[in-house]
């Protein structure tokens, strides 16, 4: 990845990094998607890309932005939104019933090749349904849009056992180092990594290249401690996440839970964030008390996921890069 | 001295990875949706020429090593070191040790300019330009005639390098070589 920077007196990079073709694609990409939830009787709705809240994720990083006072909104502190998920459950307790959208999100600093600071998030929540049920629609609109068979269904567990050589329920935190130091070149930063760090660098170093390439895999039964903002059960003994992700030829397309509905717990989870947060020195974040309120009047059940449309279109246009499907990336912007 | 974030990690930064200055070849963001994020970052260490690869928390940051690459005049050699000037007109000289001119040692001839890299201003490495042109001091004698055939003969340059040339070169010629591979372009009419 270049820095774009023009050299002195050179004209600065202006064109597109996206070919003409690409740009078609996500057009066509973007029918098919409302042609899917259209037949299905799924509602698109608009939420603020601009909300007064950020997200208390410690991985996840919002961008500020600071609009000017407003009425009702006296000392405004904004955060673009990385993901459509609060207000859209908001919608979800007052009753909206089955909704989807298309809409730009924002996560800061995250720029690499399957990475751009904004992105094209497809999210949506299926009240009544559980993840099973879920993973059947996101694989209708995955596997129909690229045309690859069917996904298979395998354990967090089971992966990491298989390509981490560890087992990431039972295994200690010295036994998951261990697991890391080939990883990494470094043993002093891996001794500074806690459990779900470690997991995180098996995961993305030794696991994930190899999911996909036969057929689109389903990752489920996250460790609980990775649950965010699913509910969790046991399984075997260990507590799990009702999580899921997809994998498509080493690509992480998309994240879902069976949706947590509990506001105590939920409060619970976003302290604990901002302790862990403090823990490492970054800053605390607001709790989305709006969210809380809805999560108190009653979230209906029901089961969401977000889905990156940029990553989507990669894998339909068949390049390793997004900047290829992106009109201008970050740097270019 | 400045220091670069794992976000500003690009090809061609000189950082300082354990008390070695080192120059980034690759950098690649690794993050799961929910996880922590990880640089990969691939860098040669330029005491040592190995490339080495390290993995990075996202955000942390190594300290800018002040390494530069300047055109400098090959001057002189005292057995010990080899004398560089500025061509900047500033007339200040350096000396490079044996390993900092290593094999760049075979290509050096008074009076023509090579890329010298200074760290914390001292000679770190010389690198020759990518053709530089030489005379001919030994080789059997030329075969006129023969220049449609593919045979090839050693010739060894004023600077002591041996290279492989068509079998019509003769002593006295002068020669453009292409440093980074060793071979023979062509003659140099004189």
């Amino acid at each position: 990845m270049g820095t774009d920077q023009p050299l002195p007196g050179a004209a600065p990079s202006w064109q597109p990094t996206a070919t003409r073709q690409a740009l078609e694609s996500r057009a066509r990409q973007l029918d098919w998607v409302r042609g899917f939830f259209a037949q299905r009787g799924v509602l698109e709705v608009e939420t603020p890309v601009l909300g007064q809240c950020g997200v208390t994720d410690v991985n996840i990083d919002s961008i500020g932005a600071s609009p000017r006072p407003v009425a009702g909104w006296p000392h405004p502190k904004g955060w673009l939104q990385s993901s459509p998920e609060y207000h859209m459950k908001r919608l979800l307790a007052a009753g909206s019933g089955s909704i989807y959208q298309v809409s730009r999100v924002f996560r800061d600093g995250e720029r690499g090749r399957r990475h751009n600071p904004e992105f094209s998030l497809l999210e949506w929540y299926r009240p009544g349904w559980d993840d099973e049920q879920l993973m059947g629609e996101v694989a209708d609109l995955v596997c129909g849009w690229l045309k690859t068979p069917e996904p298979e269904r395998v354990s967090y567990r089971q992966l990491v056992q298989q390509h981490g050589g560890v087992d990431p329920m039972t295994a200690s935190i010295v036994e998951l180092r261990q697991a890391c130091y080939p990883l990494t070149g470094d043993p002093g930063m891996v001794d500074q990594l806690d459990r779900d760090s470690c997991l995180d660098l098996v995961m993305s170093f030794r696991v994930e290249p190899a999911l996909g390439y036969d057929r689109p895999v389903f990752v489920t039964h996250y460790p609980a401690s990775q649950a965010a903002l699913a509910r969790t059960s046991e399984e075997d003994g260990h507590p799990v996440a009702h999580r899921f992700e997809l994998y498509v030829r080493g690509v992480e397309l998309c994240n879902g839970y069976w949706e947590l509905t509990d506001a105590g717990e939920q409060r619970r989870r976003f302290e604990a964030d901002n302790a862990r947060r403090r823990e490492l020195g970054r800053p605390e974040m607001p709790l989305d008390q709006r969210l809380l309120a809805a999560l108190e009047s009653g979230l209906p059940e029901c089961a969401g996921v977000a889905l990156g449309l940029d990553r989507l279109l990669m894998l339909k246009c068949g390049v390793d890069d997004i900047s290829e499907v992106l009109a201008f990336p970050a740097e270019r912007s | 001295m400045a220091s670069y974030s794992t976000n500003e990690f690009r090809g061609g930064l000189k950082v300082l990875l354990d008390g070695d200055p080192c120059v980034i070849l690759e950098n690649e963001f690794v993050k799961p949706g929910k996880g922590q994020a990880f640089n990969r970052v691939k860098l040669r260490n330029l005491m040592s020429n190995r490339v080495w690869e390290r993995t990075f928390k996202s955000g942390e940051s190594l300290e800018a090593a002040d390494v530069l690459d300047q055109d400098m005049e090959y001057l002189y050699t005292d057995g010990e070191f080899w004398h560089f000037m500025k061509t900047d007109g500033s007339f200040e000289q350096f000396p490079a040790d044996a390993k900092a001119v290593g094999d760049t040692l075979k290509w050096l001839k008074e009076q023509d300019v090579y890329t010298v890299t200074l760290y914390n201003g001292t000679p770190l490495s010389v690198t020759p330009p990518n053709f530089v042109e030489l005379e001919v001091v030994e080789t059997d004698p030329g075969m006129k005639g023969d220049t449609a055939q593919g045979g090839s003969k050693p010739a060894t340059l004023s600077t002591g390098a041996v290279v492989q040339v068509p079998l019509f070169i003769s002593i006295g010629e002068v020669l453009k070589v292409d440093t980074r591979t060793g071979e023979y372009v062509n003659r140099v009419k004189t």
